[in-house]
């Protein structure tokens, strides 16, 4: 199938699921859409970078609060636009701030994806575990430095006041949910065009072999650096709508354990070589958290992500995905 | 006529031990060169320095004219460098057809400047494999396969990035002999149309009937470079094989 058609047809798929979670008209259905469609962007970014190239990044939710705070820093300088500017510019950056939610969404992603490119060029010549725990160092790193960030609210966090409703959609939370559908419209769709490039054959070679890579012709370190950025920069448009969403947003949540883990678990349960697999993962795993959040309580989240993984490392270590093509292959041959 | 790979004063160290000393070595073009020399002489450092997989501290690579120093792996690929590996480094997940796609994709596509058609590419693929006997299994994993196609693969990679020269690094160990002059056979062919072929070789009926010359490293010196007859007979290339 070729991209565009492609595109349209999830764009289909998420209307379809907006639509008939507006028919079943509970506003909370829309609160746990949007987490598990949330984590359709993150875990198909992350497989970018981890499954396409192998390259397994930790800091997954350094790159959500990047996306996450660059809107607060937004936010803060469109309410405090008389305090921080002179009279005379002042009125011209009213006409501008506040910023559209759309434009927060590419800004975002744009200072994201820097972040990833910057870190991709610091910490790419390592290899294997050596790079994992750079990108945990980096998540360490920036959250330090937003704990002691005034302007964005430190470590008490910042209240962001979101509008009560937008105009033809209503309420603000389907508001948002519709952004978070376009957005895993886009993340997969780009991760699936991406498999089927040039592009993607490279990100293999890296992933099998990156001194063979070299000896073909790969550039290895220019695609690596397209991948970090690339990855990074759907986690942080993925963050930047966070803070509306949440209402009141601190560090210790926009870098929540939660989100480097189920990032990392969701393309793993799915399987790791296909842009389908963090899409059934995070889908799959999402709900069973959303479920096991008003069943049991939000605090089993986590556990039910390590058991998952724990079992899907020992009975299908290529994932879901695996599982099926293995199965199918199996009846092929007979 | 001016030499297509001009190595010129080559140095290498891990730590203490210098694997490379001073190393000299022109290739024409279109010449069918012999490397040999014990294990740990430095053959392969050798090879890892021509082809950038190591940067050597001292001493120049020239290509095609060109001072190769500094750069990467994948810019001399693109220059017309290319290699197997000792030990095969295939793309694992990759079908075999696949692991012939990548220096298709990434060599041979931005060397011509003009995107390859898939059926091309395709059609190219079916060709390298038939030519190395592994047509059948062209769908097939490198799992599947056995060391010896496995090396075949490795053979097969390296001609698909279409270079000037090829460097083989023990392409035959491990194999029958039958399977020896099949590969032997198919190296010639390539030299025939144009490929410069170096030649890293333990087995040495094969070495003896592939080079026109033949050079030999022991514990990272030069001590012969000449007509193969010529130097199996030097008393210091018998004494480094056989001892005093």
């Amino acid at each position: 199938m070729r991209t565009p058609l492609f595109a349209l047809c999830a764009l289909a798929v998420a209307a379809l699921v907006f639509f008939a979670l507006r028919l079943i008209g509970n506003e909370y259905y829309f609160v746990a859409g949007y987490t598990i469609v949330q984590y359709i962007v993150l875990a198909t970014a992350w497989n970018i970078l981890g499954g396409y190239t192998g390259y397994v990044n930790f800091g997954s939710a350094a790159f959500f609060a990047v996306g996450a705070y660059s809107s607060v820093a937004l936010i803060t300088f469109a309410n405090s636009i008389d305090d921080l500017l002179p009279e005379s510019v002042a009125p011209l950056a009213h006409s501008i701030f506040p910023l559209p939610l759309g434009v927060m969404v590419v800004i975002g992603g744009l200072v994201s994806g820097v972040v990833g490119y910057g870190m991709g060029y610091l910490t790419l010549r390592l290899r294997g575990a050596f790079f994992a725990i750079a990108t945990l160092a980096l998540a360490v790193v920036l959250q330090t430095l937003v704990v002691n960030w005034d302007f964005v609210g430190g470590s008490s966090g910042a209240y962001v006041i979101r509008p009560d409703s937008v105009p033809l959609v209503g309420s603000y939370v389907q508001y948002l949910f519709i952004l978070m559908l376009l957005m895993a419209v886009v993340a997969v769709t780009i991760a699936r065009t991406i498999e089927h490039s040039k592009l993607g054959y490279g990100f293999a070679a890296i992933r099998d072999d990156e001194l063979a890579a070299e000896a073909s012709g790969v550039p290895t370190l220019q695609l690596k650096l397209i991948a970090t950025a690339l990855s990074g920069a759907l986690m942080g448009m993925a963050g930047a709508p966070f803070p509306y969403f949440i209402g009141f947003l601190q560090p210790q949540s926009a870098f929540g354990l939660e989100y480097a883990v189920n990032s990392i678990a969701m393309p793993m349960i799915g399987g790791t070589m296909s842009w389908v697999g963090p899409l059934i993962g995070a889908i799959l795993l999402g709900t069973v958290q959303q479920v096991a959040n008003v069943t049991i309580s939000s605090a089993v989240n986590l556990l039910i992500v390590g058991l998952l993984l724990i079992g899907f490392v020992i009975v299908a270590p290529n994932g879901i995905v695996g599982l099926v093509q293995d199965w199918t292959r199996a009846r092929r041959k007979p | 006529m001016s030499a297509l790979l001009q190595v010129r004063g080559i140095s290498k160290r891990f730590g203490g031990f210098v694997a490379l000393d001073g190393i000299n070595l022109d290739v024409q073009p279109g010449e069918r060169l012999g490397l040999i020399g014990p294990n740990g002489s430095g053959k392969s450092t050798l090879v890892n320095c021509i082809c950038g997989t190591l940067q050597n501290e001292v001493g120049t690579v020239h290509f095609d004219g060109q001072a190769m120093d500094g750069l990467a792996a994948h810019q001399r690929t693109h220059r017309g460098l290319s290699r197997s590996f000792q030990l095969p480094r295939p793309f694992a997940s990759l079908s075999l057809a696949d692991n012939l796609k990548i220096p298709m994709f990434y060599t041979v596509h931005k060397r011509s400047g003009t995107p390859l058609h898939a059926d091309n590419i395709d059609a190219r693929c079916a060709e390298l494999l038939r030519l190395v006997g592994l047509a059948a299994k062209a769908h097939h994993r490198p799992r599947d396969l056995t060391q010896v196609e496995m090396r075949k693969l490795e053979l097969a990679r390296a001609m698909a990035a279409e270079p000037k020269l090829l460097i083989a690094d023990e392409a035959m160990a491990g194999l029958s002999q039958s399977e020896i002059s099949e590969i032997l056979a198919l190296l010639k062919r390539l030299n025939e149309s144009g490929i410069t072929i170096i030649l890293i070789e333990h087995i040495m009926s094969a070495v003896m009937s592939f080079s026109q010359r033949l050079v030999v490293l022991v514990t990272g010196k030069k001590i012969a470079d000449g007509k193969p007859e010529a130097v199996v007979r030097d008393p210091e290339v018998v004494r480094a094989y056989i001892g005093e």
